[in-house]
Formats: structure tokens, sequence, C-alpha cells
């Protein structure tokens, strides 16, 4: 197994007093907390704090760890001498508890399986902890809605009573037209309950890929369309990207830049409520190289000229 | 090691989502006295003038599961957890506003 440094981890001196302990701790899980952070490894990073605070808070197991020493390095392979833990009386490991624990194969080793730190409001629960991860689809995958496989990591306890992460694969079908942050629920896919109780329900989140040209608000999708001047001032009928395809829409004439045109029914729509495809026009103007092309610039500043300044006018 | 492959029937959790006070209880784990509290202070609203005709939708019912996460994890009270839902909404709004 792999040595942990638990002092590197809290960012702190092997000598830091117990209150430094804690100040650490504290910062570093409210820095790392999985609901707060969008680090891709917050998760990771919370789990392994705690389990450094686990040891570093009680004084008979940061006695116990201490006692190897400060030569190792962290993810160097460890052994602990037999008979390391003579004469150091441990309490509150193995209390019993719904939550099995998420601590490294070097803290069990050492300490047993111990139990996580839960808070004073946690309500005694048979019920198995339900498990949540962000899964990611496409824009066009939510458009049309998608069986698809997600690999998930997931925490179980193996024949030996160890903890073990499990790939797990799962095929869900999406539906179409869903939005950001709407969740799929799986009643049962959670962890195990105690003795026998139902498990708990896994949650998966819906997060979109980026995608270089539609953006999702809520049930909206927005697009920006580059146009001519002579499309904006005239009017036209262009080609333009949805997600289901390329449609034909009407440019009116007269319009200026970031005019918002809406087409209705083409965001993301599900059975019961539709959004719409917001398209923002973006008037790109050709760059005049010739004397010819110059030439129509001047005509242009001459046959109509205006003052797009008017309105800062007083300053 | 060997993947396992499942397939299940799955609910989502949309707009149309709905569930009474009992519902919401049983789902989050959680009593139905400790979810008159976050109603209290504010973390969640139903929808409906009483609490028999009390409705919460998906974003009560991610409050209510992130907010025992906080408390659990990061030893914050109710109004703690209130304020910190608050501000990670805020800041949800502004990241997808500047992205």
């Amino acid at each position: 197994m792999e040595y942990r440094d638990y002092y590197k981890i809290l960012g702190i001196a092997r000598d830091a007093p117990q209150d430094e302990i804690k100040r650490a701790y504290r910062k570093l899980a409210r820095k790392f907390h999985p609901d707060v952070s969008k680090d891709h490894d917050a998760e990771e990073k919370f789990k392994e704090v705690g389990e450094a605070y686990e040891v570093l808070s009680d004084p008979e197991k940061r006695a116990a760890y201490d006692k190897f020493g400060s030569n190792w390095q962290s993810g160097q392979d460890f052994q602990p001498p037999p008979n390391w833990d003579a004469g150091f009386e441990f309490s509150g490991a193995g209390t019993g508890g719904a939550k099995p624990t998420d601590f490294s194969d070097f803290f069990s080793q050492l300490f047993g399986s111990g139990q996580f730190r839960q808070g004073r409001t946690e309500t005694f629960s048979s019920k198995g902890e339900d498990q949540h991860a962000r899964i990611i689809i496409t824009l066009v995958e939510a458009w049309h809605g998608v069986k698809k496989t997600f690999t998930l990591t997931k925490p179980e306890i193996n024949d030996q009573g160890q903890l073990i992460n499990r790939h797990h694969s799962i095929t869900v079908t999406i539906p179409k037209g869903v939005t950001e942050g709407q969740k799929i629920r799986l009643q049962g896919q959670g962890m195990p309950g105690l003795g026998g109780s139902a498990h708990g329900d896994l949650y998966l989140e819906i997060s979109f890929e980026k995608n270089s040209l539609f953006r999702a608000d809520k049930r909206n999708i927005h697009l920006t369309l580059p146009v001519t001047p002579w499309e904006a001032a005239l009017g036209a009928t262009v080609e333009c990207p949805t997600l289901s395809g390329t449609v034909k829409l009407n440019i009116p004439a007269g319009s200026q830049s970031d005019r918002k045109l809406r087409l209705k029914g083409r965001g993301l729509c599900s059975a019961s409520h539709s959004g719409d495809q917001i398209v923002t026009l973006q008037i790109v103007i050709p760059e005049a190289k010739t004397d010819k092309e110059k030439e129509v610039y001047r005509n242009m500043a001459e046959t109509m000229p205006i003052n797009p300044r008017q309105s800062l006018k007083g300053y | 090691m060997k993947n396992q492959i499942s397939i299940h029937t799955s609910i989502l959790l949309d707009e149309n989502t709905s569930y009474t006070l009992q519902e919401l209880s049983d789902l989050c784990n959680q009593s139905t006295e400790l979810i008159q509290e976050m109603i209290d202070e504010g973390i969640i609203v139903p929808t409906g003038s009483s609490p028999s005709l009390w409705r919460f939708g998906l974003r009560e019912i991610h409050r209510v599961q992130t907010a025992q996460r906080l408390i659990r994890d990061l030893q914050v009270n109710l109004a703690g957890a209130a304020l910190a839902l608050d501000l990670l909404e805020e800041l949800e709004e502004l990241r997808r506003k500047v992205s």
C-alpha cells in the first residue's frame, strides 16, 4: 500500500498544534467540498483531507502515525512494522454507522475501517446512502434524446470487507429535451442499506459538453449568426444551423447588429415544455482593399450619411 | 476489472417534478420536521398554501440534498447552509453568463 503524508495533505508542519490542524482541515474542507468546488477531482481531495483530519485530530491516532517517522514520501510503498500499534489505545473506530468509510487502504490497514465524520443533525436511518454523479451529453443528444452508456466509479465493499472502487457501466435512456441541471434518478442504485434494508438511489445530473456554436440557457438555445451588411439592411433569407439541422431564417430588412430573432420550438423541447432558439445577428463588415471597394464605402458615406454617435452627445 | 453492465428504467426529475412533503421526506431520507425547518429558513419554497397542498420540485430536492451534505460535512447550521446555497446559486448564474 502507499504511504500517505497527512501533514502535507493538510499543509501543516509535523509539530502543528491541534487547533491549527482543525483550522487547516476546516478551510480545506470548505474549499474542496464537492458541492462547492468545480474542480473535477474535488471529491477525491475532500476525502483525502477528511482522512488526514480523522487521523491527526485524534491524539492517539496521531501519535501512532507519527511513529512511522518523517522520512516517508506520499505514494511510497509502505508496510507497517509488525506490532506497530502496540501500546496505543484507539477509541471511536468502528462504532457502526450507515455510511461505509471512504478512506484509503493506507488508513484502513492502520486504523481499521473507521467511520466517516458525521454531523450532529444526521438522523439515524438504515436506508443506504444516495450516490450522485454528473453525466455529460452533447446538445444534439439532449435535443433528440439518447440511450447512452456511462462508466461510473462506485465504492463498494467486497467479500473481504475491503472498500474497493468498482467501475460500473450503466446504460440510461435520456428522454428528448432534457436541460442542464435536471437529474435522472435510478431507484435503488445507490449504496446498500444496513441490515438488508433499501439501497439508496443514484442521481445522474445532466450537464452539456461545450459546443462551439450553440449555448444552452435552460430550454433556450443561443446562436450567433454572422450576416452581411446588405442582408441586414435589405432583408434576406439565409441558412441557419439549429440542433435539428439547417433551417431557412428570414432576416428582416433594417436589422442592426445584436438583433435577436426567435426560432420557436427550436430549443430543447420535452413532451411538456418547449424552448426556442435565439439567434443573435452579427454584422460582418467586408474589408475595403481595392480602390473599387473603397469607392463603394465612399459612395455610402455620401449617399446615406449617419451619425452613429448621436446618443453619446452631451458627455 | 470486469465491467458490469446494467440497464435500468429511470425517473427524470425536470419541471414536471412535483412531490408532496412526505414524498420529499422519503426521497431525501429526512424527517418532515427538518424539511419544515428548511422551509422556515428559506432554503426551499414549496408551492401550495398549506402543508397538505405543498409541492416540491427539482430545485427543492437539489437544495435539500445539498444542504444535507453541507451540514454533515462542513458542520454548518441551517442558516449557514442557506447562505451557502444562495451564494452557490448566484455563482452558478454568473458563471453561466461569463461563459
